[in-house]
Order: C-alpha cells, then sequence, then structure tokens
C-alpha cells in the first residue's frame, strides 16, 4: 500500500502542472548554475592536478611545502606558524555560512530583523575572508627575508607570476589564478548579499511576501564556502 | 540585423498587445521566447554565410595552388597580394570557417532557434523560466558574435591556430601574425559565448523541469524537447571548462604563466623563460568540451528529425523509450571518450585502448537511433515534404560520416589518419552536414510557426537537390585524399609530387561547393520572401500532434489565448486504428486513459512558481 502511494506520489509529481521537486524555476536555475561553477573550479583543480602531478619526484624544483609557504601570522613576526592564518581564514568563511544558515531559517519565519541581523554578521565574514586574504597574499608576494639564490646568483623573494621563491613558478601561478578565482566568487557573493541586505531592510521581501532572495543567495554562499575546502585541500594541505 | 526581424513582423503583426511595449522592448531587447528565437535564427544565419563564403575562399587556393584571382586583393587587400592568397591568412579563414560554423551556426544557432521556439510551446508554457535571462543570452551571443567578426579588421588578422586555438600557437602572441590581438579577440569572443550558452542552457533545463502544463510527463514529451534537454545539461557540464581552459590560455598570453608552456616552446618563441606547464594540459581540457562539443551540434537534429520523419510518414516514432535512452547514453559517453582526439599526442596506450572502447561503444546508441528512423520511415505512408527530404538527407549524412567515425575511433588506424583529410570528410558529413540539414528541416518545418506563412516548396525542393549532391561531391572525395595522406590545414599541397594526382579531385570538390554554395542563395531568399510574401499558414499545416500547433498563428504573448491546453496523450499518436484522422493532438483526451489527470491543479504553494510569466 505504502508503495502504490509513493509510486502515484511520483508520478504526479512530474506529471507536469508542477514542479517535480517543489522548488520554483529560480532555486531550480541556482541549483543548475551552482553544478556549472562546479565544472569551471573542477577544470582549474584539475590543470592544478595535472601539473603538480607532473613535478612530483623533480628534485631540482620541487613543489614546495605549504607549511614553509604559509607560517605567518598578522602581529607575530617571525614566528612559525604553519597554516595557523589559513586555518584561521577558514574558520571565519564557515562561520559566515552558518549564519548565513540562520538568516535563511529567520526568512521562513518572516523575521525581518533577523534577516538583517543574520545578513549582516554573512557579510562581515565575507568580507572579513577577503581581507585575511589580501594579508595572505601580500605575504606570499613579499616573500622571507633571506630569499632563494638563483643559480646565476641572483636572489628572488616572494612570488608572483613569473618567479616563485619556494619552488617551482608553476605553484605560484596556480595559486594565484585558482584563489583568485575563489576569492572573485567571494567578492561576488559579498556584493549579492550586501543587495539583498538592501532589500530586506527596504521590506521588499515582506511585501513579497517570502525570502526566497536569501536562499537563493544562501545557496551560493554555502556553495562558495564548499568550494573553498577543495581549494584549501589542494593548496595547503596535499 | 535586428533592423530585419523588426521590419518583419511590423507586416504582419496582428494586434493582440495589450502590453505597454514599445518598439525597443518588442523587437530589440524582448524578452518572448518566439522573438529570441527568430534573432538567434538570423544572426546563425548571417553567421552561417560568412562562414561558408571564408570556405569558398580556401578552396579555391586548394583547387588553384598557381592561379591569380585579382579580385581576391580587391576584397582582401593586403592578404590577397597580388590575387594570391597570404599563407598565413589562410590559416585565419579555416580557424575562423570552424569556428563560426561548430560554435556560432550549429550551437548558438541551432539550439538558440529551436530550443527558444519550441520548449514553451511544446510543454505547453507561456515562456521560459526566466524570459530576462533569455533576452541575456542572446544579448552575449549578439556581443560575442560582433567581437569574433571584429578580428577580421584587426592589421595582424584573425586568429589562425585553427579552431582549437592549441597552444603554443595561442598561447605565444609572437608565434605567428594570427597568435597577436586577433587571438585575444577569440578568446574574448568565446567567453562571452560560454556565458550566453549557459544562461540559455540553465533556462532550457528549469523551463523543461518546472513548467510542463498539466499531462505533460516526461515520458510524453516530443522527442524534440528530450533532445533540447539533453543538449543542455551537455553544454551545461562541458562549456565551463572551456571557460576554464580559456582563462588558463588569457593569463598564458597576457600574463606571463606558463599552465601551456614548457621549456621547448620557450627557446623556440626566442628565449623567454617559462617552464612547468604542458602544451597536453590544453588538449585535454578543450577536448573535455570539445567532444561533448559534437554532441551538442548534433543532438538537437536527433530530435527535430525525429519529430519530421515521424510527422511526415505519419507513423509514431519507432522506439520512443529506446530513443530517449539512447540520447541519454549518448550524453554520457560523450563525457568519457575526449582522448580519441589525442591519441597521436603522446599518450599512454592502455589509456589510449580505453578511450577507444568508450568510442566505439557509442557506436550503439547511435546505430539505434538510425535504425529507429529507418524503422520509422518502413512502410510509412510517408510524405515527401521539403523537411521531409532534409530530414531523410541527415539520417543519411549521418550514417555515411558515422561509419568512418568506426576507422578514426581505432588508436591504431587514427595513427595514420589523424589529421589528413580522411579526418575532414568524416566531420563534415557526420556533424557539419547532418546537422546543417538537421537544422534547415527544422526551418522549413517550423517557418509557419514563426512567421504565419510557408516557405516557398518548388524552390525548396531544388534547394534540397542540389545541397545534397553537392555535399556528397564535396565531402565524399575528401575520403580517398585523406587515406592517401594529404594533411588538413596546409596551404598547398604542390611540394609533393604524390599528391599531384588529387589536383583534379580538388577542382571537382571545389566546383561543387561553389555550386553548394549558391543553391543556398536560393534558401535564403526563399526565407526573407517568404516572411514577407508566402502563402499564409494553416493552424496545423503539417497534421501535426505536438502543442505548438494549437496555438494560434498570430503569435501572442503567452503564446495560447485562454487557459493553457492540457495533455492526454504523447506525441505519437499517428494512424491509430479506429481514429477518423490519422493524427490525433496530444490535447485531446484519450478516453481510455483514466490517469491522475482529473486530480485539482496542486501548484507548488511557493508564491513564486504561480508568478504568470505572461506579462
Ligand atoms: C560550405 C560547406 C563547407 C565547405 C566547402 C567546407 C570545407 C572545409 C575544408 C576544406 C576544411 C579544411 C581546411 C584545412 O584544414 O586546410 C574545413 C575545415 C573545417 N570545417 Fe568546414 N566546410 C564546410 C562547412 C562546414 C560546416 C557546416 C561545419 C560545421 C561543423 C564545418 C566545420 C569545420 C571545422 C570544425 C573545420 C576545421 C577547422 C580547423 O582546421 O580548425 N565546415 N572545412
Ligand atoms: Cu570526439
Amino acid at each position: 500500500m505504502a508503495n502504490t502511494a509513493t509510486l502515484t506520489d511520483r508520478r504526479t509529481q512530474w506529471g507536469g502542472g508542477k514542479s517535480p521537486f517543489n522548488i520554483s524555476y529560480g532555486k531550480l536555475m541556482m541549483w543548475i548554475f551552482l553544478v556549472t561553477d562546479a565544472f569551471t573550479f573542477s577544470s582549474l583543480l584539475t590543470a592544478y592536478g595535472f601539473i603538480r602531478h607532473s613535478f612530483s619526484g623533480n628534485t631540482e624544483t620541487p613543489w614546495p611545502s605549504p607549511d614553509v609557504v604559509f607560517n605567518h601570522f598578522p602581529f607575530l613576526h617571525g614566528v612559525h606558524l604553519p597554516l595557523m592564518f589559513v586555518s584561521l581564514m577558514t574558520f571565519i568563511l564557515i562561520f559566515s555560512s552558518v549564519t548565513m544558515v540562520l538568516a535563511v531559517e529567520a526568512g521562513h519565519r518572516m523575521a525581518k530583523k533577523e534577516v538583517v541581523k543574520y545578513m549582516f554578521y554573512t557579510i562581515l565574514g565575507g568580507l572579513a575572508f577577503l581581507g585575511c586574504q589580501a594579508w595572505e597574499w601580500t605575504q606570499f608576494i613579499i616573500g622571507s627575508e633571506q630569499g632563494r639564490t638563483l643559480a646565476d646568483g641572483t636572489i628572488i623573494h616572494g612570488a608572483n607570476l613569473a618567479i616563485n621563491e619556494y619552488g617551482p613558478v608553476a605553484f605560484a601561478d596556480l595559486f594565484f589564478i585558482v584563489t583568485g578565482f575563489h576569492g572573485f566568487h567571494v567578492f561576488s557573493g559579498v556584493v549579492l548579499n550586501i543587495i539583498i541586505l538592501f532589500q530586506t531592510m527596504d521590506g521588499v521581501f515582506e511585501k513579497r511576501g517570502h525570502y526566497e532572495m536569501v536562499e537563493k543567495v544562501g545557496l551560493y554562499w554555502h556553495f562558495v564556502d564548499l568550494v573553498w575546502v577543495f581549494v584549501f585541500t589542494f593548496f595547503y594541505l596535499i | 540585423m535586428n533592423t530585419h526581424t523588426a521590419s518583419i513582423d511590423v507586416q504582419h503583426h496582428h494586434e493582440e498587445e495589450h502590453h505597454n511595449e514599445n518598439f525597443i522592448t518588442k523587437y530589440i531587447f524582448s524578452q518572448d521566447h518566439k522573438m529570441i528565437s527568430k534573432q538567434f535564427l538570423i544572426t546563425g544565419i548571417i553567421m552561417g554565410f560568412i562562414g561558408m563564403f571564408l570556405s569558398l575562399l580556401f578552396r579555391l587556393q586548394l583547387a588553384y595552388p598557381d592561379t591569380k584571382f585579382t579580385f581576391l586583393e580587391s576584397i582582401l587587400g593586403h592578404w590577397g597580394k597580388d590575387g594570391k592568397l597570404d599563407p598565413n591568412f589562410y590559416l585565419a579563414l579555416t580557424t575562423m570557417h570552424g569556428t563560426i560554423m561548430v560554435f556560432y551556426v550549429l550551437t548558438a544557432g541551432l539550439s538558440g532557434t529551436f530550443s527558444n521556439l519550441l520548449i514553451p510551446l511544446q510543454i505547453g508554457a507561456r515562456d521560459m523560466a526566466s524570459p530576462f535571462l533569455n533576452m541575456l543570452s542572446y544579448w552575449f551571443f549578439f556581443a560575442s558574435s560582433v567581437v569574433l567578426i571584429s578580428s577580421f579588421f584587426v592589421e595582424t588578422g584573425p586568429a589562425a591556430a585553427g579552431w582549437t586555438v592549441y597552444p603554443p600557437l595561442s598561447a605565444l602572441p609572437k608565434a605567428l601574425p594570427g597568435s597577436g590581438f586577433g587571438m585575444t579577440l577569440w578568446l574574448i569572443a568565446i567567453i562571452l559565448f560560454v556565458v550566453s550558452s549557459l544562461l540559455g542552457g540553465v533556462n532550457y533545463v528549469a523551463t523543461i523541469l518546472n513548467m510542463r502544463t498539466k499531462g505533460m510527463k516526461m515520458t510524453r514529451l516530443p522527442l524534440t524537447i528530450w533532445a533540447f534537454l539533453t543538449t543542455a545539461i551537455v553544454g551545461l557540464l562541458s562549456f565551463p571548462v572551456l571557460l576554464g581552459a580559456g582563462l588558463l590560455l588569457i593569463f598564458d598570453r597576457s600574463f606571463g604563466t606558463s599552465f601551456y608552456l614548457n621549456e621547448i616552446v620557450a627557446e623556440f618563441a626566442g628565449g623567454i623563460e617559462r617552464v612547468g606547464g604542458s602544451p597536453i594540459l590544453y588538449q585535454h581540457l578543450f577536448w573535455f568540451l570539445g567532444h561533448p562539443e559534437v554532441y551538442i551540434i548534433i543532438l538537437p537534429t536527433f530530435g527535430i528529425t525525429s519529430e519530421i520523419i515521424s510527422t511526415n510518414s505519419r507513423k509514431p516514432i519507432f522506439g520512443y523509450r529506446a530513443m530517449i535512452g539512447s540520447l541519454l547514453s549518448i550524453a554520457f559517453l560523450s563525457f568519457l571518450v575526449w582522448g580519441h582526439h589525442m591519441f597521436v599526442t603522446g599518450m599512454n596506450p592502455f589509456l589510449g585502448s580505453v578511450f577507444m572502447i568508450g568510442t566505439l561503444i557509442i557506436a550503439v546508441p547511435s546505430a539505434i537511433k538510425t535504425f529507429n528512423y529507418l524503422a520509422t520511415l518502413w512502410k510509412g505512408n510517408i510524405i515527401f515534404t521539403v523537411p521531409m527530404l532534409f530530414g531523410i538527407g541527415m539520417v543519411s549524412l549521418f550514417i555515411t560520416g558515422g561509419l568512418t567515425g568506426i576507422h578514426l575511433g581505432n588508436a591504431a588506424l587514427d595513427i595514420n589518419l589523424h589529421d589528413t583529410y580522411f579526418v575532414i570528410a568524416h566531420f563534415h558529413l557526420v556533424m557539419g552536414c547532418a546537422a546543417i540539414f538537421g537544422m534547415i528541416s527544422g526551418v522549413y518545418h517550423w517557418f509557419p510557426r514563426m512567421y504565419g506563412r510557408m516557405m516557398n516548396k518548388t524552390l525548396g525542393y531544388i534547394h534540397f537537390w542540389i545541397t545534397i549532391i553537392s555535399a556528397y561531391f564535396v565531402f565524399f572525395p575528401m575520403h580517398f585524399m585523406g587515406l592517401a595522406g594529404v594533411p588538413r590545414r596546409y596551404y598547398s599541397n604542390t611540394a609533393y609530387d604524390q599528391f599531384d594526382v588529387f589536383m583534379d579531385m580538388n577542382v571537382f570538390i571545389t566546383i561543387s561547393a561553389i555550386i553548394g554554395g549558391a543553391a543556398q542563395l536560393l534558401f535564403l531568399f526563399n526565407f526573407f520572401y517568404s516572411i514577407f510574401k508566402g502563402k499564409k499558414s494553416e493552424q496545423n499545416p503539417w497534421n501535426s500532434n505536438t502543442l505548438e500547433w494549437t496555438a494560434p498563428v498570430e503569435r501572442i504573448h503567452g503564446n495560447w489565448p485562454g487557459e493553457i491546453p492540457h495533455v492526454y496523450r504523447w506525441a505519437y499518436d499517428y494512424s491509430k486504428p479506429g481514429a477518423e484522422q490519422d493524427f490525433i493532438p496530444q490535447n485531446v483526451p484519450d478516453p481510455g486513459q483514466t490517469d491522475e489527470l482529473e486530480e485539482p491543479n496542486t501548484l507548488v504553494h511557493n508564491p513564486a512558481t504561480q508568478k504568470e510569466t505572461a506579462h
């Protein structure tokens, strides 16, 4: 009996005249877009894997160890704190996802004030993350005091798209493009969140009777967060 | 070109508009899917003629390598000095020809036209899920076309690294004249193009899943819609990878990174110290899009052909579910076989055999499709309308070209065949010509739906016969040239004595191409003439079952004046025993069926879905 019920349910669900997943087209489109975007990131991470693999066994310019490259922490000059700062960044981003969940939940209850509050925290988290990333990039670009001495005697400090103190230039190239592309996503997310925050304060969604836009930007925000977990894993952990 | 569309519509527009629309919102930044479909079609046709013209130019060079054509200098300037085509410009011509045909005509032109026109009309929706994004999709495509064409006016000429733009030719701005600014424009154009196709694809999928009218189960969808759905999904999963590949290429070109470059390359390019990357990485990323791309081209025409062959055979399509299954399995497999384009770029032989097996497996669902077409035709009550002829032509070309795919998919044989005219023959027949035939047959078939008039039949028949004969005359001989080793992308083969035997064949091909090209002018004339002066179309000129023919001929916003028709049966009830007519449209109730249709319409309570898209 229960079986037949679910069967007819599924049939009527897909039978036309309604959404098979019970979601609006807007949310469906956001989901589809995120799958697409995941493929864009995958292509960049594939490039990372491909190039990194070609360096395995290369003793001349070995792939650098992230512990050595990313060991700075603001105000703690000279202290060796591998990956502490990036862990903090990651924590901030994940925490902003939590506040986003709370904003969405408040939206379900039509609690405008709380939506505003949690959206604000989320935006703050996003901005903090971007700020940290800027600092992290700066450290990487400046490099260490001793630098690295090349075969011809020149000393290079830090990294950019053409040099890398810590190892192959490819590492720097990939680092900048992948974290840059992710940072661009965070930035777009912050902009979207700000727009939605203002619309919430204007009472746009209250009038509309639902806070679906908050859910949509929420989906995007969680996605950006999830991607960071992969970026973090690839560049900092392995 | 929008002034074209505009003047077209002023002609026989029936005053139905109660919306306050002005000229701009109606004809230029229109959000109506039917208008957007026409914009895609007309842009596609223009791009198609440009692409064809380029091919005739380089065909002339291949047939008469030693002759001087003074007119070349007058149209091409310094690229046709003394009536001789510049060798670098030859490469630019083939690159632009391939890019235009593959992306602009057969991806955007084809999907953009028919997905936009047919998805809302055939599933019973008032418009696309998001008409606004739909409009953006067209305008990104338009901008992309303009950027691409503008590269002809750059001093160093357009991109010349082949339509696959492999590095290092594409990555080092100094490698060729065409590697300069023309290549940058190419990349910008393609990025705009990817955005356009993603905006379109997101919309197509969301619309098909969410907005079907009541009773339109997935298993009642016309095969056109199934084809557009799988095409959109394939596009959504492969174009982003091209975006990623393009991004890295832009960095290599302009910002000194070396994702695709290594030592060897740096030496060749004058000592730029760039190490660590690999051009093979680019090939992997490119073909991860590139192979699915050929299915993005052919799948919509599978759908179109299914519809047209069934309607004009007055028989249900043979193996409806097998057709859906083969569409889905082709789509799935298309992501696993990109390596067959790289058999000779240095690949582990074991990996090569994996890609080979995958490739040969795709032959199975493809064969299912062609056999189903033939079985539908078998003992049908065939009506040889113009679209039907082009549909049959599509099947014919697909079979002819598909058979050589089995040779090329074989890793060992491909060592001989790769980058020869055999490949050119193969992909033009199986993809180029087959898809063009499918597209043209769709235009003849749905022209009355788009413009309320019929295209001229006699001109259509002449167009068909010249086109199919010239298609075979152009591409069939290329198989023999390829088997003998004639390489593709060569400006001239006069340096090789052993290819002298093909001189006459080259002349024959070029003359056939010119005749075939001239026949397309008939089509062009027929198209524009019929928009204004064609015979007025009846409500359902082909006695077809699908919903688009139930909407009034005069095009209105929202497609149906009253309620949207409900659907009670599949799209292929042709020649049903016992029925009065030999067709039963999908919106005719079926007394034999007592399914869930009587239930009250329970739309999702989410207010966003209830928003009527008719604005
Ligand atoms: C008017 C009919 C056409 C003629 C006469 C023609 C002729 C040719 C020839 C001779 C080449 C080889 C050039 C070379 O490698 O040296 C070529 C390349 C190509 N054609 Fe066509 N073609 C036609 C239509 C099409 C269509 C409809 C498509 C759409 C799929 C297409 C796609 C391509 C592609 C992708 C290439 C490869 C370009 C490259 O090497 O980068 N062509 N065509
Ligand atoms: Cu392929």
